[in-house]
Order: C-alpha cells, then structure tokens, then sequence
C-alpha cells in the first residue's frame, strides 16, 4: 500500500505543523511554558488533548528553567518527552541544556528561532540556539512547516538512537507562522517508524541506579568520551531517519541539501528559511548563465563536516549566508565551515550577516551578491548585508 | 522514639559520607525508612547530595536523581508525571534540598508545584545557611546569626516559609527536629498517603555551621523546639494550624550552644526573646483561628 495516496493534506503553518508531529510522535510528558513565538505548538496540542486525540501528560510549569527540570527528571524514568521554546526561555534553559546532555536523556525540544534581547525584538534569527551549541545537543535546522512535522518525528528516533537530547529549530514568523500545504502522515506510519525502545538507564525502584551523582575525573572524563562515541553516531542515524522517512512518507531527507550543485561555479551555504530566498537566488543566476547551486545545512550538531568538504568540492567559491551574530566573530555557520574546511582544498569563503534582526534579504541582493564576489579574493571578516 | 531498639528497614545505609556526629543522616534514615522501597527521589546540590554519596556508591537503597540546585520541585514534578505516564503513579517521590535550594534559588520551582499540587513529599533540611559551601547566610538564617556572609550577625529576620507554603493552601505542611524521630516518623508516614504536594521541614542544626559541640546537635534540635525558636507543626489545606509543640524555656540555654550567637550583646539576646515570643504567640493566634 502506497501510504502517500492516504495523506491528509492540510493547510498547517510551521508551529501547527510541529504540533501534528509531536502528537503523531506521542510523547509521554511534555513540559512547556508559553513564549511567542512558540505559543501556537504549545496550544495546538492542548487543543489536540482536550479533543481526546493527544494522550500526553501537558504541564505547564512556571518557567522554561522548570520546563526543562522536569522534562529532564520524566526523561529519568524512561518517558518519551517533548518540549518547546524560543530564545528567552532557551538561554533560560541554558544550564540544564548541559545536564541533559550529560545525563543522556533523549528529550525532543523544537525551539522557534527568535532574536535575543537586548533590545527586545521578535525577529527571526538563530543566534538563540546557535549560541546552545556546545551544551551535547544534536541541532537540526528545518526550512518549512512540512519540513518541521517530518523533522520532529524524526528527532525522537534519533534521540532514542543515540540518548542524546535532540533540538529541531526553525525561524520565527518565516516558518513558525507561514501557512503552507502540509501532508500530514497516518499514525500507524509513524508508530512503524519511531518503535519504543528500552533504554540504558532509568531510575527504576526495582534497581537503586541513581542518576547525575557526583563523578570523579576518571568517570566524568569518562562521560564525556561516552557523549563523543553517540555524537559520532548521530549523521549516521539521521540518514538513517531520513531514508526510512522517505520509504515511509515518500519525503527524503538528508544532514544537507544540496541544490544544482552539478557543475556549481559557486555555492551558497545557509540554514533555515534564507534557503529558499537562495534557492530562487540560484534559479536566477543559472537563467543567467551564472552556474550557482544551494548547500543547504540541516544537521549543525553534530556539524557534517565531511558532508560540507564532499558537497562543496570543486566549487571555486561559497558565500556563507548567516542569520545569526557572534559578536568580536561573525556568523557562526561560516565559522564552523571555515572550520571543516581548514587544511583541505575548498572554495574561497566569504560570510555574510545576512538578514540578522529579520530583515529581508531579496532574491536580487543574492544575485548581486554573487556577481559581485564570484571572482573576488576570500574575506576573513564578516560582511554586512544592508 | 528509643532510637536503640529502633528498627531499621535498612533503606539508608552505613557507610555514608555525613559529618561525624550530623543528625542529617539520622533524619534520612528515619524518613526512608519510613518511605520504604517503592519510591524515586530527587535531590538538590545540598549537604544530602553528599550524604548520598557519589558514583558509583549511594547510600540510599532506592534511586535518585542529582537535579540542579533550584530544581528539587520541578524535577519531583517530572519524576512522578514521568512514572506515572507509564503505570507507576502509586510510586512516592521524594525532594530533598537544603535551605538554599529551598528558601531562596528554589523557592520559584517550589512555588509552582505547589500551586499544581503536585503528588510529592518535599523535604527542606534546614540548617539555616548555606552549610555545604561553608557556611554563608541564606533567606532562612536567623536574625542575628552569624555566619560567612554575615559576620557581624545577619541584621534581618529567616524567611518564613511555612506561612508561604500555607498561602498556597497545599495539602500538607509539617516541621519536625532530630530530636523528636517518632513524631518526624509520623508526620513522614501521613503525608506518603496524602495525595498532593506536602511540605516537611526539618530544623538541622549543623555542627561547623551553627558552632556546637560534635555530640550535641540532638541536644541543640531539642533546645530549638522546646524554646519555641522551631515549634513542630502541622498545617493542613493551608488554613487548620496544630502547634504540636509548647514553649517552656527561654532561648537563653538555645544560644548558649552555639558559637554563631556569641557576638550578641544582653540587649540583642532580648530582642530575639520578643521575636521569638512574638512569633509563638503568632502560631497559637492561626491555631485558635480554625483548630482542627
């Protein structure tokens, strides 16, 4: 049976359509605290309770802090967990982000990519989680709302490979908020594709195991050697993940994208919903007789880096489009690629602040931007884009 | 309780890392004794996370989750929501934390599973200070006491948490001291079968801490209660009040044994007499109001 000819296509914007994935994904406990603009998950599924369709224990602590606390502690158990939030309450959330990771609870938490304040901004920007990147949590970067419902149910079964806690990310109002098409896949489908599995350690009364007790440096080091074996694991179960989400649903997906890179004289690199301002971009430039192509990242944690070398081989030069700021830095994926790419042969880098705080990046300022550094020396500085 | 024919069900084991002569781990004996197998507990960074001990080794029989310091709440929440998700909803779940983890950085988190009424026992092992880290002032250190941050005596009142809890209006809320173990094994016995949040605080008077004598802390709890410097309570639904315990000494003998009080000049000693009645007498007042 073809399960594609039984999908129910609705009309879903990017946090509804997360929303639709977490309840297919039926998680146990799921602990989360309002904050736009992630509101609309949190409500969607309490509105999928009250119908009788969502069989999830809801609770709706005093702060993202004790969000988190608690999605860690039923984690403990053995509990399928999820969470949601955005900025404020991901920083919020930042020590317990770490504690998670070390404790290795395979929590599932989408956050909505928000500019952090000072000042107080909505904006769509990913420097909230991107500035999470070395607390052990696997990041995954999703460009539309069907992406976000496929990439969720994905996330458990990842989590669940490798006990890590995995976070899927998408931009403010640009995917939360968009209203697109969205085949929403049966529930047996799902139940087929993410099976329970029994975990490591649990507090279980019947065994005494503690959990997070206080470790000598041979056993924390220890820990941490243990959480770089599963990071290890991860490109290969999100292939995995989206290879048998593909077989299942008829949606592919990969740890990146890559779009008309055959014979690209240059590449944009980016993540999130500036892909498809790049895709266009890159339609434009080809009509033109300019040979562009898209290197669209999805797993930033654990970053691809053999992934990006392979894509992005034989490519003259790749402009890094970054909606995050590290100040004193620059754009963070242009780091981290800038980073993979030392010592082998690559393409001349140059990365740009591309639409940080929300504002828009055109498909004509792409275009420009690529006539106009196609053939230029690499820049080490980042680059503002107006 | 005649602790020498007590009978041990052996949940907390010898060997653990408390002070020598710290009443700490004879009250945790007592309550997971009295809580018994079928049960998880989480605890806070505290001196009972060192009690516990560290991996590979614990000192309780049943498990436990090492939470963050402010999470001993949220963390409970999490631990019986996860458990009972799975069937495993008649399991207890027990909190313990200092009164750092407490009184101050955990006050938000406990607030708030009160105000759920979450199906958990929280126990505060007060000792008054951060003692864990060597002894600074929290919110719960008593006026005048001093302590590493405040070495001149702290100039303003603990921080009552009992009447925070009871403005909550949670099922449970009980004090109870070291020196009276078939009372605190009660009071731990009523709220296992309580359905909702309930609330134990126990007086811990703690040896480097407070300044007293490695064989006196059973002595200076008693002290504590009979002074009416930590009566033993219960407040039930927040709003019927019983005062278990009377007054019938002066503080005099209760500062006496502690080097944190010896600063205070006769007229200060006086003061905290007047606090000290004055809070009685506050009790007694919420007692008459609706007895029970």
């Amino acid at each position: 049976m073809n399960r594609m000819l039984n999908d129910d296509l609705q009309l879903l914007n990017g946090n509804h359509a997360v929303a639709w994935g977490v309840r297919l994904a039926g998680p146990d406990v799921a602990p989360v605290y309002p904050i736009t603009p992630q509101t609309p998950i949190l409500e969607k599924l309490i509105a999928f309770q009250a119908e009788g369709k969502f069989d999830c224990d809801l609770l709706t602590p005093e702060s993202e802090h004790s969000a988190m606390a608690a999605a860690v502690a039923a984690s403990a158990t053995g509990a399928r967990v999820f969470t949601a939030t955005s900025s404020q309450g991901l920083m919020l959330m930042h020590e317990l982000l770490h504690y998670a990771s070390g404790a290795r609870m395979p929590i599932v938490m989408f956050n909505v990519n928000r500019t952090p304040a000072a000042p107080w901004g909505f904006w769509p920007d990913q420097t909230d989680s991107l500035s999470q990147r070395d607390t052990g949590w696997v990041q995954l970067y999703s460009e539309h709302p069907q992406e976000s419902l496929d990439t969720v149910v994905q996330a458990f079964r990842i989590a669940e490979g490798c006990e890590l806690p995995v976070m899927v990310n998408h931009d403010a109002f640009y995917v939360s908020h968009a209203v697109e098409p969205v085949s929403v896949p049966e529930a047996e489908a799902v139940r087929d594709f993410l099976p329970r599995r029994e975990r490591s350690l649990w507090l279980d009364t019947g065994l005494g195991r503690s959990i997070g007790a206080p470790a000598g440096q041979e056993a924390w080091h220890a820990s941490r050697r243990e959480m770089d074996a599963a990071m290890a694991r991860v490109e290969g179960l999100t292939r995995e993940a989206g290879r048998l989400w593909g077989e299942a649903t008829g949606r592919v997906y990969d740890v990146l994208e890559a779009y008309r890179m055959e014979g690209a004289q240059l590449a944009f690199v980016t993540m999130g919903s500036m892909a498809g301002t790049a895709r266009e971009a890159v339609d434009a430039l080809r009509e033109a007789g300019l040979a562009a192509g898209l290197v669209r990242l999805r797993l930033f944690r654990p970053l691809p880096a053999e992934a990006l070398r392979a894509a992005l081989a034989d490519i003259p030069v790749a402009l890094v489009l970054d909606r995050n700021f590290s100040p004193g830095m620059g754009g963070i994926v242009h780091q981290e690629l800038a980073a993979a790419l030392y010592g082998h042969d690559g393409p001349r880098l140059h990365g740009f602040l591309a639409g940080v705080g929300g504002i828009n990046v055109p498909v004509e300022r792409l275009v420009a931007l690529a006539r106009e550094y196609r053939d230029a020396a690499p820049t080490h500085a980042p680059i503002w884009l107006e | 309780m005649d602790i020498s024919r007590y009978e041990d069900h052996g949940q907390f084991c010898s060997g653990h890392a408390a002070c020598g002569g710290c009443v700490e781990a004879l009250t945790m004996r007592v309550i997971l004794n009295e809580i018994g197998p079928d049960a998880v507990g989480v605890v806070a960074p505290s001196c009972t996370a060192v009690i516990l001990g560290g991996y590979p080794t614990s000192s309780a029989r049943i498990p436990f989750i090492h939470g963050l310091i402010e999470t001993a709440a949220a963390m409970g929440t999490g631990v019986k929501r996860g458990l009972a998700a799975q069937g495993k909803g008649d399991t207890t779940v027990v909190c313990f934390a200092g009164d750092g983890g407490t009184y101050d950085i955990g006050i938000q988190a406990l607030s708030s599973a009160a105000e759920r009424n979450e199906d958990i026992l929280y126990v505060c092992f007060d000792n008054e200070g951060y003692m864990n880290t060597g002894g600074q002032k929290s919110s719960s250190t008593p006026h005048g006491a001093a302590t590493g941050s405040t070495p001149l005596g702290k100039a303003t009142v603990k921080k009552n948490l009992i009447e925070i809890m009871a403005a909550h209006r949670i099922p449970y809320i009980a004090t109870a001291s070291p020196s009276h173990l078939a009372d605190l094994a009660a009071k731990v016995r009523k709220a296992r079968a309580i359905r909702g949040m309930k609330v134990l605080i126990v007086v811990i008077p703690c040896l480097p801490g407070w300044g007293v004598a490695d064989d006196s802390a059973v002595r200076v709890a008693r002290l504590a209660v009979e002074s009416g410097v930590f009566p033993l309570l219960e407040v039930e639904d927040g709003v019927t009040w019983r005062i278990a315990s009377d007054k019938t000494r002066p503080i005099d003998a209760y500062l006496a044994g502690q080097k944190r009080y010896r600063h205070l000049s006769d007229g200060e000693r006086e003061a905290l007499q007047a606090e000290v009645d004055a809070g009685f007498a506050r009790l007694k007042a919420l007692e008459a109001i609706n007895p029970g």
